[in-house]
C-alpha cells in the first residue's frame, strides 16, 4: 500500500470480473487507492450482459408448456423487456435452479416427456462445462436435452472497448478463473497493440493490491505487458483440454452485450453439428423491444459513471427490488457498491 | 459465479467422475476437462467440473478466502 502511494501518477484501471468487483468493493480499496488510482468495473459479470432481447427469449422459451428450464440462480431475476424467469414462473413456466449443468442433463434424462433446456450463461469458465455435458448429452443419445447459449468470450470484448475513442484506461486487473481456462497469451493483444499492461490476479485484496502496484510501474517505465500473478492456476496456454472441448461444440458469433454494443465473435453459438440441441433456433414470440428505462447500467458497465451517479441506485433500485442487471446479480457492479460502498459517498 | 471452488480429490469413478472433498462437503464432479486426476490432487471446481489442477497451498489459500466470504456475507458461497 505504501508503495503505491509514493508512485506517482493518475490511473484509471479497469478490472472485468463481477468476483473481482466484489472483492474490491468488500476490501473497501477503491477510496482508499483515491485519488492516485481510480478503480473502475468493466462488464465482467456475464449474468449483467446478457441482452434484453435474450431474457426474452429464455422466458418465451420456459414458457413453452413442456419445457423445463434449467438455469444458474443469478439469471432468475434478470429483467427483460416485460419482466423476468421469476415473473414467467409465476406465470406458470417451469424452472429449475442448478449449480451445474450436469444436473440439467440429469432432468432431462429422469422426465422424458419433458424437454429440458439449459440456459448457458457465463465466460469462458462456465462454457467448456456446458460443451463437455453437450457431448455427453450426444453419446447418450438424449433426445430431450438442449441448450440456449448466452455465452461470451472475454478477449473480444476487451478488444471492442480498447477499440472506442472515449476508453480511456490505463490497466488492466484481468479475472483469475477465465484466465485459468483461456492462459495469459490470450491477452497479449491488449499490450502489444493497445499498449495497455494488464495483471492476472487472484482474489484476495493483497493480490489485487499487487496487481495495481504492478500496473503502475509498467504505466510508469512505458513497459506495458501482460503479468500473470497467479501462475498457481493459469498457464501461458491456459486448460488446452477445456479450450478443445469447448471449440469442439462452440464457434465465436456476433453478440449483443447489455448496455454496451454487438461485439464481433464475443458470443458462442452451438456447431452446426450440434444443431439439433440448440434451443436458440427454436421459433418463439418475442415482445417488441422496451423503451428506454432511463437505467444507466450499459455506462456503468463501461466503467464511464459509478453507480451512485444513476438516478435509480439506491433509490428505486436495490438488491431486494432491482431494476437493471448490474443490481440483480450478487457480483454486479451496483449490488457490490451497494452492499458495501454505501457510506464512503 | 464464475468463482472456481478448491476441493481435494478423494475418490475416482467411472465415466470421468470424481468425488471431492471441499471444505468438508462432499461432491461428484466430471473430471473430463482435466488429465491425470489422482486422488490426493486438488482441483478447482466450477459448475459441476474439475477445471485445473492446483497445489495444495494454493488450494488452501483459496479457501480460506471462501471461507471469509462466507462469515461476511452470510451466505453459502460453495454450493
Amino acid at each position: 500500500m505504501e508503495k503505491i502511494k509514493s508512485q506517482p501518477g493518475d490511473l484509471t484501471l479497469m478490472e472485468v470480473c463481477g468476483t473481482h468487483t466484489m472483492a474490491i468493493s468488500r476490501a473497501g480499496l477503491r477510496p482508499l487507492l483515491e485519488p492516485g488510482v481510480r478503480l473502475i468495473s468493466g462488464p465482467g459479470c456475464p449474468v449483467c450482459v446478457t441482452s434484453d432481447t435474450d431474457i426474452d427469449r429464455a422466458i418465451a422459451t420456459a414458457s413453452i408448456p413442456d419445457v423445463t428450464m434449467a438455469t444458474f440462480g443469478d439469471m432468475i431475476r434478470v429483467p427483460g423487456t416485460e419482466g423476468s424467469l421469476a415473473d414467467a414462473v409465476a406465470q406458470g413456466a417451469e424452472v429449475r435452479v442448478v449449480y451445474s449443468p450436469l444436473e440439467a442433463l440429469e432432468l432431462a434424462r429422469g422426465n422424458p416427456e419433458r424437454r429440458v433446456v439449459f440456459l448457458g450463461v457465463g465466460f469462458e469458465t462456465t462454457a467448456p462445462t456446458v460443451a463437455a455435458t453437450l457431448l455427453q448429452a450426444r453419446e447418450q443419445e438424449l433426445a430431450n436435452f438442449y441448450v440456449l447459449s448466452f455465452h461470451k468470450l472475454v478477449p473480444p470484448a476487451l478488444r471492442a472497448l480498447l477499440a472506442l475513442d472515449e476508453f480511456d484506461v490505463d490497466g488492466f486487473i484481468l479475472p483469475g478463473h477465465v484466465s485459468v481456462i483461456i492462459g495469459s497469451d490470450a491477452y497479449g493483444f491488449v499490450s502489444s497493440e493497445f499498449g495497455v499492461p494488464c495483471v492476472i490476479t487472484g482474489f484476495e485484496a493483497a493480490d489485487i493490491l499487487q496487481a495495481v502496484y504492478r500496473l503502475m510501474v509498467m504505466k510508469g517505465e512505458g513497459q506495458p505487458a501482460v503479468e500473470n500473478e497467479y501462475s498457481r492456476a493459469v498457464r501461458p496456454a491456459g486448460n488446452e483440454k477445456a479450450l478443445r472441448v469447448m471449440g469442439e461444440v462452440f464457434e465465436p458469433a456476433d453478440a449483443e452485450w447489455r448496455g454496451l454494443f454487438v461485439i464481433p465473435g464475443s458470443g458462442l453459438v452451438l456447431r452446426e453439428e450440434f444443431r439439433r440441441f440448440d434451443a436458440g433456433s427454436w421459433d418463439v414470440e418475442l415482445p417488441e423491444p422496451a423503451r428506454d428505462r432511463g437505467c444507466r447500467c450499459g455506462e456503468i458497465l463501461c466503467g464511464r459513471i459509478r453507480p451512485p451517479e444513476c438516478p435509480f441506485f439506491a433509490a428505486a433500485c436495490t438488491p431486494d427490488n432491482p431494476i437493471g442487471p448490474c443490481m440483480v446479480s450478487s457480483e454486479g457492479t451496483c449490488a457490490s457498491y451497494f452492499l458495501y460502498c454505501q457510506e464512503d459517498d | 459465479m464464475c468463482l472456481a471452488v478448491p476441493a481435494e480429490v478423494v475418490e475416482i469413478h467411472d465415466g470421468e467422475m470424481a468425488t471431492v472433498d471441499a471444505d468438508g462437503a462432499r461432491a461428484k464432479v466430471s473430471v473430463q476437462l482435466v488429465d491425470d486426476v489422482s486422488v490426493g490432487d486438488f482441483v478447482l471446481v466450477h459448475a459441476g467440473f474439475a477445471i485445473e489442477k492446483v497445489d495444495q497451498e494454493e488450494a488452501e489459500r483459496t479457501m480460506e478466502l471462501i471461507r471469509e466470504l462466507e462469515a461476511l456475507s452470510g451466505h453459502d458461497e460453495i454450493s
